[in-house]
């Protein structure tokens, strides 16, 4: 048996028991993650097929400027937040808090532009609701476009919201010198949750997008 | 001792119910026997609150006219009754209480892997249960418990958002409980605990996890759109935009009916353990019934569309749907049967848990056959939406889950609470259970089946004989219900001290002391047998 570590929780054995059980039980949230997001994906389907003009219409009126830099920060987060892990894992403090703050600076742009996107709809009156105004053929079903677009991104940006505020906790750990190559495992797991959500903008972005560009 | 102030509670050893008498020591605790004791406590408010909303249905349909209440009353008492007893008791009550107080210990753990998370996963329950007893003290809700749109998203008048609120709280309970078995089956079972020497209750409780993760998320993200179409009136349901209002059905059952295996696997884990222990002898099929379990958390995704063969799905969608239905069938006959072959020529001993055991057995097989009569298309259209559903899902849901839950309430409760309960009582609540709930139910069955339909307050006439006998059967359940509840909490101060393993049960929970230390263990066993390796000879004497 190893000395007792600090970090090591009653109910576990070793560390390596610990950092098992708390992966791969991200894992397991993971997979209710994709069913919660799975379930408006599938209405997604459902109502893009019914009504397909209406959803390319509909995603004209989208920034494609500010979508895809928004989908160029996230990817680039991701790699910060790899980073990151990798540097915890050699129980390097410093340059974890740094790639962490830097994944947070990143986010936070991203959460920025978004409210900007946004704003921009509400000015257009493109939000759903008794304010929606539409000219065309397929004003109503535009409106349903939009109300999977604000739905799936606005539960998207909830999420970042919340890794934000993970990291934020991860980065005050990191400096007090919490990691170490035996304990690192808090932080590769935030990392899975937060590449998750990244990989869910790389879905909804083409899906939302790109679907009128087509010429 | 030679001191004269010897200490009083020097022969009685640290246990987790006497470590800390302190209500910080229970509100802040993360040990999972003390969490379940806090479901416990809580699943049994909720139990009651629904008893209460079932008895005022019970009176009001004692008489064909509506004398008691008006329509819009008895909407939201059967919706309150609905939700209640399922959200808020049947999904957790076996896996939050049994399960939470035994996973562990038949893994041989000190903890569940998250303990503060199941910390957590209870008070988001009991948030969950504020909302939705707000909207029951502010008026209540009328939907029933399905938030069938569009009523529940543009036309009901009562507190939906509330309600909804409430549950979608409570889902993230269930999905943490879940969350947490799964890690803790996988990666925490002691030395020599292979999976085929796992407690068919751990295999139960893995798959009802399976579906508490993979399900309830999409149940969360129905009742939030529901919710959004009512506050914001944008709907994707919404038939004004184009939306599908059965899309919410679909949603809705791609949860809903796999949850009845949450309610209902966990039972049958317990009743496999009871079986085994009772009749004296070794399980038989112990692979059939274990890989059941997953085989009904599997088919049970496949199935939802047969809520909706009346309400417009393709007609094709309702055959597939239809012949899928029948295939759960199979893994549910395969574990009835195995229960049945573990009784041959064994040396069955009629304790209280066997008797729970006995009418589970017995109503699960009634309400599992009947629920073939509705998977078939062309009956459901004669039955859907009738009173034999009702009585159907009432055999599976409380002939079945509340029978398990209830037979391992007695079997394990000398290691919840340390205590023996009065066993001449118990055998009587169970008999007094079996007889109550088939008075109630099986006239039920006829009354479908004559064609009355099910939430209305008023009826024909005719059907009122069947209807009193309902009502009195309800009144008969309701006092079997009270009995245990009586001599239960009697049992906590004044029964018999219950020794280590007072049935000679096999499994781990009974190599620790009762109850036991809050690490479980004195230290981690090993696994060195199969399960239920049970005989003959070992006597069993049962006051």
């Amino acid at each position: 048996m190893a000395e007792h570590h600090s970090a090591l929780a009653h109910q576990f054995d070793d560390l390596t028991q610990q950092w098992d059980a708390s992966t791969f039980g991200m894992w397991v949230f993971l997979v209710t993650e994709i069913m919660f997001f799975g379930g408006l994906f599938a209405g997604y389907a459902v109502y893009r097929s019914a009504y397909p003009d209406a959803f390319a219409e509909g995603s004209l009126h989208l920034s494609l400027a500010l979508g895809g830099t928004n989908t160029v920060i996230l990817i680039a987060s991701s790699l910060t937040m790899a980073l990151g892990v990798r540097a915890a894992q050699l129980g390097d403090n410093r340059a974890t808090a740094w790639w962490l703050i830097a994944t947070l600076g990143l986010g936070s742009a991203f959460l920025v532009i978004k409210v900007f996107e946004y704003h921009h709809k509400y000015v257009e009156h493109l939000i759903p609701g008794p304010g929606f105004l539409f000219e065309g053929p397929h004003a109503r079903q535009v409106e349903m476009m939009f109300c999977f677009y604000f739905a799936m991104t606005g539960m998207h940006a909830l999420h970042m919201v919340v890794g934000a505020g993970l990291l934020i906790y991860f980065i005050l750990q990191a400096r007090a010198n919490r990691y170490s190559p035996d304990y690192f495992g808090p932080v590769e797991v935030m990392g899975l949750y937060w590449h998750f959500v990244d990989i869910v903008w790389i879905f909804l972005f083409p899906l939302l997008y790109l679907i009128g560009h087509r010429r | 001792m030679s001191t004269a102030r010897a200490e009083p509670r020097a022969e009685a050893p640290a246990d987790y119910l006497n470590v800390d008498y302190g209500i910080r020591s229970w509100l802040l605790t993360k040990d999972h026997k003390r969490i379940a004791l806090l479901y416990l406590a809580s699943i049994t408010f909720f139990f009651a609150l629904g008893g209460a909303f079932a008895v005022a249905l019970r009176l009001e349909l004692i008489t064909p006219a509506g004398d008691l209440m008006q329509p819009e009353t008895y909407n939201k008492m059967f919706t309150m009754h609905g939700v209640m007893m399922i959200f808020f008791f049947l999904i957790p009550a076996v896996p939050a209480v049994l399960g939470n107080f035994l996973v562990p210990l038949m893994v041989g753990a000190r903890d569940l892997a998250f303990p503060r998370i199941n910390l957590l996963s209870w008070y988001i329950y009991v948030i969950g249960g504020l909302f939705t007893l707000y909207a029951v003290v502010a008026g209540g809700v009328d939907t029933g418990w399905t938030f069938y749109t569009p009523y529940s998203s543009t036309y009901s008048n009562t507190h939906v958002i509330a309600t909804a609120v409430g549950v979608f709280i409570l889902g993230f309970s269930s999905i943490l409980t879940g969350l947490n078995f799964i890690v803790t089956i996988h990666k925490m079972r002691a030395p020599g605990l292979t999976w085929f020497r796992l407690p068919l209750f751990i295999w139960a409780h893995y798959a009802t996890s399976l579906i508490q993760i993979l399900g309830t998320p999409v149940v969360a993200i129905a009742i939030v759109l529901v919710g959004l179409e009512r506050l914001f009136r944008i709907g994707i349901f919404d038939p004004a935009l184009g939306g599908d209002p059965v899309l919410f059905q679909h949603l809705f059952w791609f949860y809903s009916h796999p949850a009845v295996y949450i309610m209902i696997l966990p039972s049958m884990g317990v009743i496999s353990e009871l079986v085994t222990c009772f009749a004296r002898k070794k399980i038989f099929g112990y692979g059939f019934i274990a890989g059941s379990s997953v085989a009904i958390a599997v088919l049970g995704f496949l199935v939802w569309g047969h809520h909706m063969f009346v309400s417009g799905q393709s007609i094709y969608a309702g055959m597939v749907f239809s012949v899928l239905s029948f295939l759960v069938a199979i893994p549910s006959a395969i574990k009835v049967f195995n229960w049945t072959a573990t009784l041959y020529r064994g040396s069955i001993v009629y304790t209280t848990p066997m008797l729970y055991a006995f009418g589970f057995i017995g109503l699960f097989t009634i309400g599992g056959l009947t629920g073939l009569f509705l998977a078939t298309l062309a009956t459901d259209v004669h039955l859907h939406d009738t009173y034999f559903v009702v009585a159907h899902f009432h055999y599976i849901m409380v002939g079945g889950a509340i029978m398990g839950y209830l037979g391992g309430i007695h079997f394990w409760w000398p290691k919840i609470s340390g205590r023996l309960y009065p066993e001449g009582w118990g055998r009587f609540s169970a008999l007094v259970l079996f007889v109550g709930f088939n008075l109630t139910f099986f006239p039920q069955f006829i009354l479908g089946y004559l064609g009355m339909p099910r939430r209305y307050h008023v009826y024909p006439e005719e059907f009122q004989v069947l209807n009193v006998m309902s009502s009195a059967g309800a009144s008969i359940l309701g006092i079997g219900y009270l009995i245990p509840m009586v001599y239960l909490i009697w049992s906590m101060r004044y029964g018999k001290r219950a020794p280590a393993n007072p049935w000679g049960a096999k499994g781990l929970e009974w190599e620790t002391t009762s109850p036991p230390p809050t690490t479980n263990f004195e230290k981690t066993p090993v696994v060195t047998e199969e399960p239920y390796i049970y005989s003959h000879e070992e006597e069993l004497e049962v006051g």
